[in-house]
Formats: C-alpha cells, structure tokens, sequence
C-alpha cells in the first residue's frame, strides 16, 4: 500500500468534500490545543495570501491554496504522526503532484468517520414523533414498544427501527363513482339492481397489529367493504335501498366491517360509512321517472280538488250569509218584506225586458211572436208599443 | 490504535466489508410478519417464529436468528394474513341462472414447513387456493337456486365452501380464515334485461296505482265539499222552507230574465190577472 495511492483516494473526494473534511480538521485544532503559530519552515511569506498547509512534509496543494486556505500551525496530531512515520517508511515526503498528503488524509478519515457515526446515531437513534402519528418500534426485527408523539430515543438503526403511523387522520376510501360511465351494480332482495357509490371512512387504531397482521391493508378493507355493502343491500328491497333505508343499511355495513376486520385482527376502526348514491340503473331511469310524474299527477289532481272544495265551501257561505241578513228582516215584517222583494225583482226584470200584455181574456190574440222577437233584437232601446208605464226608475 | 487503523485505510475498509459479510451470513433478522426457515443445504433444518395464535407482538419468535455461515441459507415465508384473488366465475344455478360471482378468502400460513415442501412460495400456493375457491364455488353454487344467494341462507352456503377449501388448503400449510362473494352480478345479455323488464314493470304498476290513488283522493275532497256545503245551505235556509222558496225564486227570476249584465232579450207577455199588475187594472 503505497501512499501514492492514498493520494489517490483523498484525489478522489471531491472538492465541496475535501472542503467539509479541510473544516473538520480545522476544528481539530481545538482539542489537541493548537500549537503556537509561526515555525515557518515552509519558508513562505506569511503575509502572502499564497500560502501552503504547515506541515513540512506537505507540498502546498494548488487547488487548496487557489481557494485561499489559512495557515496552520503544527497540531499535535501532526507530531503523533511524525512519530509514528518510522514505521511507515517515510511516506508522504516524496512531492507527489497529486499531493494530499497522508498526514491529511489520516485527519479525514478520522473525522470522517466519526462524522458518519454521529450523523448515523443522531439520524437513527433520534425521532420526532408528530402529534397526530404513533412510531412502532421493533429491536432486531421482534416487535417491542408503541410510542406517542413527541421526542423519541431508539437504539441506532440496525438494532431498533422506527415506524410512523398516522392513527388520528381519518381515511376515506371511494367505492363506486358516481359518474355514470362506471357502475357498480348491487342485487337488492327483490332481485333488483341499485347502482351504488358510497365511501368508508376508517382509522388506524392499533399500528403494530395494522403493520404486522395485514400483508394488503388497504386491499382488505376493500374487499371488506364490498361484500358488507352486498351481503347488507342483499337484505333490503330496492325502494328501501334507494330511499328510506339508506341510514340503516349504512349503520349495518359499519357493524358487518368491524365484526370482519377485529376477526382478522386489522387494528382498524372503521368510522362511518356514506352512501353518496343509490340509484336505480339508468337503463330503468325511464320507469322511475315515471313514478316521480305519477306522484306529481296526483299532488296536482288533490290540489284541485282542494280548490273546488275552497270554492264551494265560500259560495255556500255567501250565499247562506246573505240569506240569513234577509231572514232577518223578513222575521220583524214579513208581509212588507215579502211584497218589497217581489216588487223589487219585477220592477228589475220587467223594465229591461219587451212586455206585451193582453187584455183579451178568453180570446186567443194572434201574436207576432217573430215580429216582436225581432223588433227586440232591432232596437232595444225603440218604445214598445202601448206598453206600460215604465217602472219607477 | 485508531492510528495504526488510520494509517491503513484500505486494510481497514477491506477488513470493514470481510467482517460485514460475515455477520450478514450468521446473524439475520425476522421481522414480526415473516417466518423463517433455515435450510442447511437446501434441507429444512429448523423454523424460526412459526405462526401462533396464542402470542402476542413482542414475545413472538421475531427477532435475531444465528446461523452457520455459508452453509445455511434462511427462507422467509409471509406471516400476515395473505388474500386470494380468484378470477370471476360464470356459476350456473339450480334454477338455469347465470350468475357472475367474486369471491375473495383470506388464509395464513400455518405451517410453513408443509407449505415450503409442498409448493414452496406465496405465490404458487395463491394461484393454487384461487383455483380451488373457484371450483368450490361453481360445486356449492350449482345446488343452490339464485335466491339463495340473496338471502341469509347464504351464509350456510359461504361455510360449506370455507370448509371444502379449509381441506385443501391444510395439505398446503395454510388456514383459511374467512371465505366470502364479493359480488354476484347478473351476466349482460338476457338475464340482465329480464331483471330490467321486472324493474320497469314493477314501477309502471306503482306509477299507476299513484295516479289511481290521486284520483281517488280528489274525488273524496270534491264529495266532502258538496256535503259540507249542502250542510250549510239546510243549516241557513232550512229555518224557514216557505220564504227560501219564495227568495230564490225572485233570485231566479232575476238570473233567468236578465242575465249577468241585466240587459235581458227577454219578451213577457203578461195576462192581466198576473199577479203583479192587479192594481194596474184598478183592483
């Protein structure tokens, strides 16, 4: 292993990488204590903004000093290295071009590796459980804890993981559309077909059964739903399923689910279901619709007999009321009364009517009857002949 | 220490990875859902967290599993509860029904040492239970009549076949938990629009006997308002028949002879011993 190819390999880093690992080694500095500055046995202006890493057996790195790196005094990791240099057989002296030195290198790796193992603690053995979630822990694989929201500590990855569950959200799944294009027929008990879409809404109430017990959650409640919902219309007629009965079947494919799914241990509460239609097919609308105008006939012929009712009832009210006014006249003097109202009518109706009077007792006068009715319809107005005085109007 | 390990970075990456293999061949995870087999080659030499009923997540065999490197190799087999995912059948029922029938069951796997031996994945034993569901069905459904499958009847029948494929699926390791149709849908064509001939005839006889019942109801109001109203006429005029006569007559008289517009083209011809021109004659 010579340390040309160490070069090599740190060569390979690339820059933002060698940046970050160039920083870390700058922190170094501090807990090793950092040596007093100046030695410059590089022999370099220290004012020059040009100046290589201090350490003598490095060769300043073109591309670090193009980006302008600070000098640094020798760290007491560097004497550990000179040191332990005899057993390495002086490497790192020779000038090699590529020249990221050991000594360098061994600092990267150092905090390279201890970078990744914090990052791989904090990462891993850290979790921020949010509110609404659950985590499942397991160790090695065996089921070991349920943790609430909050800050949480596990062993580092291999050893315990972590797994979030939502268990507040409530989930809805859409079974059926209700667009016409897509139908899902259902069978009622009088063997007839309903057309139903409907949704379920369900929650996680165990996640370690959930997780652990179902190989298709999601599948299952399908499934679940889909023969609840058949099994369930199966018990209702078809005007039952599309109108009154919708509550009910409802509230019995949520008991029917539950039985199902605590049966396969799902750790699922389902929380309600929706039916957002149920309608006849529409290959049958025609026939519904039928019924809908058969109730609206009879809304409309009971509304006008409601009004004849109204009619009739007024008019004998009126009618019976203006009576009763007379009556009562009539009962304080009935002779007067009676003769008043017959004149009354016969003044009205015999002075707008053509009169004839014959005063031929025993003897039948020949009447033009026609000439009468025509002189009537001529003028109305022209004087009768010898007629009577005209009533008092 | 960390220097001599820093110093060879290769040896340490090369020594890294060696050991990493090696753990990865001795020690291995079972998760809660799977079942482990470990096969010495390719013999079953032990199950690791066999299926039962009775334990709970956290003491169940789960966990870490030690091995002989190199020679035994671990074969996980699905702990959960797996479905089956028939194909739709065309059952024909006792009564010359046709009938396109889903099912779907649920099984676990019960016996993962059967099953392995037997038929080896998940896979094969789902294709194979899915075929035996639905022959099972096409049998049970065969000696049913339509109606059953739409009563509570067909509970019984989803238990015969739970326990028909029960049977089988025990030669495979596995236990069916829960057998039911999904859907039983009339095929397109005939049956379909028989069922759709019902439908509409079925609201035809209500659209008719809705408006009959309209009908009904009308005349019923229109009867009652005639009596209500002769009720009020007897109520009022019946206190003296004599005058009503007579005040509906001088009524008449004026409706008869004049009209609405008291403008009649009436003629009278009036004989003197009318009542009304007695005075005129100078009675």
């Amino acid at each position: 292993m010579s340390n040309k190819s160490d070069g090599r390999m740190a060569g390979r880093f690339p820059r933002g990488m060698r940046q970050f690992f160039h920083q870390i080694s700058q922190m170094a500095n501090s807990p090793w204590g950092s040596g007093p500055k100046g030695g410059g046995d590089g022999g370099k202006d220290d004012g020059g903004d040009r100046s290589g890493p201090r350490n003598p057996w490095v060769t300043p790195d073109p591309a670090d000093s193009a980006r302008g790196r600070k000098p640094r005094g020798p760290s007491a990791l560097d004497e550990l290295l000179r040191k332990g240099r005899g057993s390495f057989g002086g490497g790192g002296s020779g000038g090699g071009s590529d020249g990221f030195n050991f000594g360098d290198s061994a600092k990267v790796w150092k905090w390279g590796i201890a970078a990744l193992v914090g990052a791989w603690f904090v990462f891993s053995s850290f979790h921020i459980v949010p509110p609404e979630k659950e985590g499942v822990v397991t160790r090695l694989g065996s089921y070991s804890r349920t943790v609430g929201p909050g800050v949480k500590f596990t062993w580092p990855a291999p050893i315990e993981r972590i797994r979030l569950e939502d268990v507040r959200a409530i989930r809805t799944m859409q079974i059926g559309s209700p667009n016409a294009t897509d139908e899902n027929f259902v069978l009622t008990r009088d063997q007839s077909i309903v057309d139903l879409a409907y949704e379920v809404r369900w929650s996680i109430r165990d996640p370690e059964l959930y997780i652990f017990q179902l190989a298709d959650p999601d599948g299952t409640l399908r499934e679940v739903a889909e023969s609840s919902m058949r099994a369930t219309v199966a018990n209702f007629d078809l005007v039952q399923a599309i109108g009154p009965g919708r509550v009910e079947i409802e509230r019995q494919v949520q008991l029917r689910m539950q039985a199902l799914l605590d049966q396969y241990r799902a750790g699922v509460t389902i929380q309600g279901i929706a039916i957002r239609q149920a309608d006849p097919p529409s290959q049958v609308d025609e026939a519904f619709k039928e019924v809908t105008a058969a109730r609206q006939k009879r809304e409309s012929d009971i509304n006008l007999a409601r009004a004849y009712e109204q009619q009739v009832l007024e008019r004998a009210r009126g009618d019976t009321a203006a009576f009763d006014k007379i009556y009562e006249q009539y009962r304080l003097a009935p002779g007067v009364t009676r003769k008043r109202l017959y004149y009354e009518t016969m003044e009205g109706v015999l002075s707008n009517t053509d009169k004839t009077i014959v005063e031929a007792p025993g003897v039948v006068p020949y009447l033009p009857l026609p000439e009468i009715q025509r002189r009537a319809n001529a003028a109305p107005e022209a004087a009768a002949p010898e007629a009577a005085p005209k009533g008092g109007q | 220490m960390f220097e001599t390990l820093t110093r060879h970075p290769l040896r340490l990456l090369v020594g890294t990875v060696a050991l990493l293999v090696i753990l990865s061949q001795t020690l291995a995870i079972v998760p809660e859902d799977k079942q482990a087999l470990i096969l010495r080659f390719g013999e079953i030499e032990r199950t690791v967290n066999r299926y039962n009923p009775k334990e709970s997540f956290g003491h169940s065999g789960a966990g870490l599993v030690v091995r002989v490197p190199f020679t035994d190799g671990i074969q996980y087999i699905d702990k959960r509860i797996l479905g089956i995912n028939m194909e739709r059948q065309q059952v024909l029922s006792t009564d010359q029904q046709r009938l396109q029938v889903d099912a779907f069951a649920r099984f676990r796997i019960t016996n993962p040492v059967r099953m392995y031996t037997a038929i080896r994945t998940e896979e094969k034993l789902q294709q194979q239970l899915a075929t035996i569901l639905g022959s099972s069905l096409r049998n049970e459904l065969g000696k049913r009549t339509f109606a059953t499958l739409l009563s509570p009847e067909r509970g019984q029948v989803m238990d015969n076949i739970q326990v028909a494929l029960n049977r089988e699926a025990n030669k495979y390791g596995a236990e069916i938990i829960d057998v039911r149709i999904k859907r039983a849908d009339l095929p397109e064509g005939a049956t379909l629009e028989a069922a759709y001939n019902r439908m509409r005839t079925a609201r035809q006889q209500e659209a008719i006997t809705i408006r009959a019942e309209g009908q009904k109801e009308a005349q019923i109001i229109r009867g009652n308002a005639d009596g209500e109203a002769a009720r009020i006429y007897s109520a009022s005029f019946g206190k003296d028949p004599e005058f009503y006569d007579f005040y509906r007559a001088m009524q008449s008289y004026r409706q008869t002879f004049l009209g609405e517009n008291n403008q009649g083209t009436t003629s009278v011809i009036l004989s003197p011993n009318n009542e009304y021109l007695r005075h005129f004659k100078g009675g």
